[in-house]
């Protein structure tokens, strides 16, 4: 019983830690890229979540926010870059067009970056007001305290092969 | 200046113009497509003209043009593009510059004279194919990529005729009218 207690209460902790030094790596392509930094600087400072130090290396980042369009040609890259990071690893969909598409419906956009990847949390948004953007994060803070120790997902996140549209 | 442009053009070369017209201000000349390289030469080295800045390069495809009435421009409200029947246009639109399939279009201004003319060439479907641009203008080397990647129109004599927006993968045109507009080609993931 008492070493239940301790590996319950080390998940926590841990859990705990990482909840509050989240290094973002912002995939920025697009308008949301604003809205992003709006959330990012001192007005709506999310520095206080413990989300204040984006890396622009996906070796040194544990949560992939993409921001704004994805359009087939790039797809690759980003798929690339969310490869390269390191477990345990988040991804965030900032803005409408990377959780759907958005309102492009054409040959060139991915209809949702979940059609390639897996996807944590989802900020829908043309954009989404720092708010909502903050509220994405303490969802994602709170599945981050909930996870496992490894971080690990038990099984990765997709949308089915054959989706109806 | 008071003679107009498209009197210099049609002064110097008698049977390259199929027709012209003045829309809204806008001097516009439709080419045939054997004398494109010979008219473009002449406008931006003739004195009276020096078109040394190619604004735009871009094509058209019209073989969907007039098949179907014009869409309200905002859905929901109803209102229409075309102009209002309460108001005559007095100077209404040409149409489209001829019978063919495509049309290649090119915005010539010069910083000089600081004067504006478009050349339309139009492009049967079964020879897509013009002069190049890239020996006079060097910026129209890749709108010129831009239209072979949309289009699928070849330029002759172009150094580097390969996608430039699309990836190599892609096949097909996605301006052309007849492209599906639900067709997907994904890099990775499915097809959806």
């Amino acid at each position: 019983m008492f070493d239940s207690f301790l590996t319950s209460r080390l998940d926590a902790a841990l859990g705990w830690a990482r909840k509050y030094s989240i290094f973002q790596y912002p995939f920025v392509t697009a308008c949301c890229g604003m809205e992003y930094m709006a959330t990012a600087c001192a007005h709506y400072d999310i520095d206080r979540f413990g989300a204040g130090l984006p890396r622009f290396s996906p070796r040194q980042a544990d949560v992939l926010f993409v921001v704004g369009t994805i359009s087939h040609k790039l797809a690759p890259a980003l798929k690339r870059i969310h490869d390269q990071m390191a477990e345990p690893k988040w991804v965030v969909a900032f803005g409408v067009c990377t959780c759907t598409g958005g309102f492009y419906d054409n040959y060139a956009t991915v209809m949702g970056i979940d059609t390639f990847m897996p996807v944590d949390v989802y900020i829908p948004g043309c954009p989404p007001r720092p708010e909502m953007v903050l509220d994405g994060l303490m969802k994602l803070q709170n599945k981050i305290q909930d996870q496992h120790t490894t971080g690990r997902r038990a099984a990765a996140e997709s949308r089915p092969d054959n989706l109806e549209l | 200046m008071n003679t107009s442009l498209i009197e210099l053009v049609k002064e110097r070369f008698p049977t390259a113009a199929s027709s012209s017209h003045t829309y809204r201000g806008d001097e516009t000349v439709v080419l045939r497509r054997e004398l494109l390289l010979e008219v473009a030469r002449f406008l931006k080295e003739d004195p009276a003209l020096q078109m040394n800045f190619l604004m735009d390069l871009t094509a058209v495809d019209y073989s969907t043009f007039g098949k179907s009435p014009s869409p309200a421009f905002f859905a929901s409200s109803g209102v229409a593009v075309s102009p209002s029947s309460q108001i005559p246009d007095k100077d209404p639109w040409p149409g489209p510059p001829a019978e063919a399939r495509f049309a290649v279009v090119y915005h010539f201004y010069s910083l000089k004279h600081k004067h504006r003319l478009r050349l339309v060439v139009p492009l049967n479907e079964t020879d897509l194919e013009v002069d190049t641009l890239t020996s006079l203008w060097a910026g129209a080397n890749w709108l010129e990529r831009e239209v072979w990647d949309m289009f699928g129109i070849r330029f002759r004599g172009h150094p580097d005729l390969t996608r430039i927006l699309m990836y190599e993968e892609f096949e097909g045109h996605p301006l052309r009218k007849d492209y599906p507009v639900n067709k997907r080609q994904p890099l990775i993931g499915p097809v959806n």
